[in-house]
């Protein structure tokens, strides 16, 4: 009830609307996708070079395959590729954060010592380097996601532990200590509870992240294996068989325009969702609907 | 004297420590993964069809260790790398052989460094007043800037590059597609030149531009906002003090302090963003000969880059960090 609750009034925020369709959309794409009449790894299947018609709604591209049921496929990996790059970093940052959020000390400080520095290095550039140097290992999903996830826990934990920091001094923490809870317990069932919204909107965020740095990862030839269609491989694969060139804008465009609504669509959830969860700015909003 | 003690010499020695273990991380990594780049490219040039003969390979496999510094025990290696680091010699570059490292990235350097502080800076300063303004003064045309700002931020350098490109080099073809010089010039320091400098350089800015405000922007309109129901503010408005004044003496001033905090912060990020952009545009600065680097599997051009990359964002970080109390009176250096 109180889940539903909290979405009417999400609702009510255009820029969540917006995004929610948005989000919705995608998703019935990715999962049209099992319906394909094409395999997506095969070429010339279709005629090739065709614009969009009714028969084939965004076209065709050079090597004979249709743009739509790649988009489609195009969609769901790179969305896999988003969830399980959120999950395992949410792990990482979840197990960290609260850690040094509830132990303290020189743990604490050594733990956040170690993810500023991952935050100060020019982390692209090490990104790319080493997914040069294991380029047969991140050609399936989850190896990918594992590498990025690996570089995108540190601000979140940093998140994370701020709030910890201050549930930690809390009455109901110190109930909950004298009354002789163990501490896994008191993790479990006084701490995590709260900080669920900020994993949930650093989850969202983090799945843009993993889409954005898939993309440049298949700019450069690296990442996921380039004939699995991700909009990564899909934008690359247009880019370097010269679609402009050959006048094959719906091509090029589709992934574009896919990626920007996806996008901007994950950052308004985000955002609405955080300012939803922000009592000052719900109690302004609150206050101007009078 | 109790500056020097109480923040310069912490604050060094965190700066040295942080490149150091940032060094070390960047000669550990690719030590520690389970591929062996030399047997790597000795295979994908196998794969390419080029034949080398059995009992050759061994020698092969031997000069490229040396060539690469991958020579003797893990600890002889450590000990020889940061040799290479102070003699500033990262060996000879493996695309371009005998050009040795340095002098590709002494080129490339500058290209990059002017692109990347005039937009940073730009984008920062206009980020800065326009977002105080509209953060101060809520107005009904200043939604359509907020609108503007909540589509673009979301979008990663890369995509946002490839948007200007096909925009205004294809669709509207006004300025070149790639590159940093019209094909064929030298460097000459004529006015000819200098426009062509500047048309070519214009798009990857632009694209720097659009990110790096709306970043900047938005957090900016946020932290005045909150500044602006703080205390001191209303005191100053009941005391009759001159809106003007109040804008810029007591809410933006206030706001820059975790401004810089930010821009240091985003720093690796903002490098890491110029460095795609440059890609894209085939603009010849650091990006764009590690994108060659990467394409051509030349190990020793990558190190040389990773190295120089890591101590630029690290001592920009420390300049803006001295910087800092020029900007808040609160903070002096105690």
């Amino acid at each position: 009830m109180r889940f539903l609750n909290a979405f009417r009034e999400l609702m009510r925020d255009y820029r969540f609307l917006v995004a929610f369709v948005i989000v919705l959309t995608l998703i019935a794409l990715a999962i049209l996708s099992n319906f394909s009449p094409y395999d997506p790894q095969r070429f010339y299947q279709v005629p090739r070079g065709l614009p969009p018609s009714w028969k084939y709604p965004l076209g065709t591209n050079w090597l004979g395959q249709d743009v739509f049921w790649s988009l489609t496929f195009a969609v769901r990996n790179s969305l896999l590729i988003a969830i399980i790059t959120a999950i395992f970093s949410r792990i990482i940052a979840v197990f960290v954060g609260i850690l040094s959020g509830y132990k303290g000390g020189t743990l604490d400080r050594v733990l956040m010592t170690v993810g500023d520095t991952t935050m100060v290095l020019p982390f692209l550039i090490i990104l790319i380097i080493i997914s040069m140097l294991i380029k047969t290992w991140t050609r399936n999903m989850v190896n990918l996601g594992l590498l990025l996830a690996f570089f995108s826990w540190a601000w979140d934990a940093r998140v994370i532990r701020s709030q910890v920091l201050s549930l930690r001094e809390r009455d109901f923490t110190y109930v909950a200590i004298l009354s002789g809870m163990p501490t896994l317990k008191i993790v479990t069932k006084q701490l995590l509870p709260h900080v669920l919204p900020v994993i949930f909107t650093t989850f969202i965020n983090n799945m843009a992240w993993a889409i954005g740095m898939e993309i440049t990862l298949a700019y450069l030839g690296l990442g996921i294996d380039p004939t699995v269609p991700t909009i990564g491989t899909m934008l690359q694969t247009a880019i370097y068989r010269q679609a402009l060139f050959l006048g094959l804008w719906w091509w090029l465009a589709t992934p574009i325009v896919t990626s920007v609504l996806l996008f901007v669509s994950l950052y308004w959830l985000s955002v609405s969702i955080s300012d939803y969860l922000n009592p000052k700015v719900r109690f302004q909003r609150i206050g101007s609907r009078k | 004297m109790n500056f020097v003690k109480g923040y310069l010499i912490p604050r060094l020695l965190q700066y040295v420590i942080v490149t150091f273990l940032g060094l070390t991380a960047i000669f550990f990594l690719p030590r520690l993964l389970p591929v062996d780049p030399i047997k790597q490219q000795l295979g994908q040039s196998q794969t390419f069809g080029v034949y080398i003969p059995p009992e050759q390979q061994d020698e092969m496999m031997r000069i490229l260790r040396q060539l690469y510094g991958l020579e003797g025990t893990l600890w002889e290696q450590y000990v020889n790398f940061w040799k290479r680091l102070f003699t500033g010699n990262f060996g000879p570059s493996f695309s371009r052989y005998p050009v040795p490292v340095v002098r590709v990235i002494a080129q490339a350097l500058p290209w990059t460094i002017a692109l990347l502080s005039f937009t940073t800076l730009l984008s920062w300063i206009v980020a800065v007043v326009v977002g105080g303004i509209v953060g101060y003064h809520r107005k009904s045309w200043m939604e359509a800037l907020d609108v503007f700002v909540m589509v673009v931020r979301p979008i990663p350098y890369y995509i946002m590059a490839l948007i200007c490109l096909i925009l205004f080099a294809y669709v509207f073809p006004i300025f070149p597609l790639s590159g940093g010089l019209g094909i064929g010039r030298t460097l000459k320091f004529d006015l000819e030149t200098i426009f062509n400098v500047l048309k070519h350089a214009f798009l990857p800015a632009l694209t720097l531009l659009i990110v790096g405000f709306s970043w900047q922007f938005q957090s900016m309109k946020l932290i005045v906002q909150g500044v602006k129901a703080e205390d001191h503010v209303w005191y100053a408005k009941t005391a009759g003090v001159e809106e003007r004044r109040i804008v810029f003496s007591h809410v933006v001033r206030n706001a820059m302090l975790p401004m810089i905090t930010q821009l240091g912060l985003q720093f690796g990020t903002i490098f890491g963003g110029a460095l795609v952009t440059e890609m894209v545009f085939a603009y010849p600065g650091i990006g764009w000969i590690l994108y060659d680097a990467i394409m051509k599997a030349d190990y020793n051009l990558i190190m040389g880059i990773m190295c120089i990359s890591l101590v630029a964002t690290t001592t920009s970080i420390l300049v803006l960090d001295f910087v800092y109390p020029l900007f808040d009176p609160r903070v002096r250096y105690r």
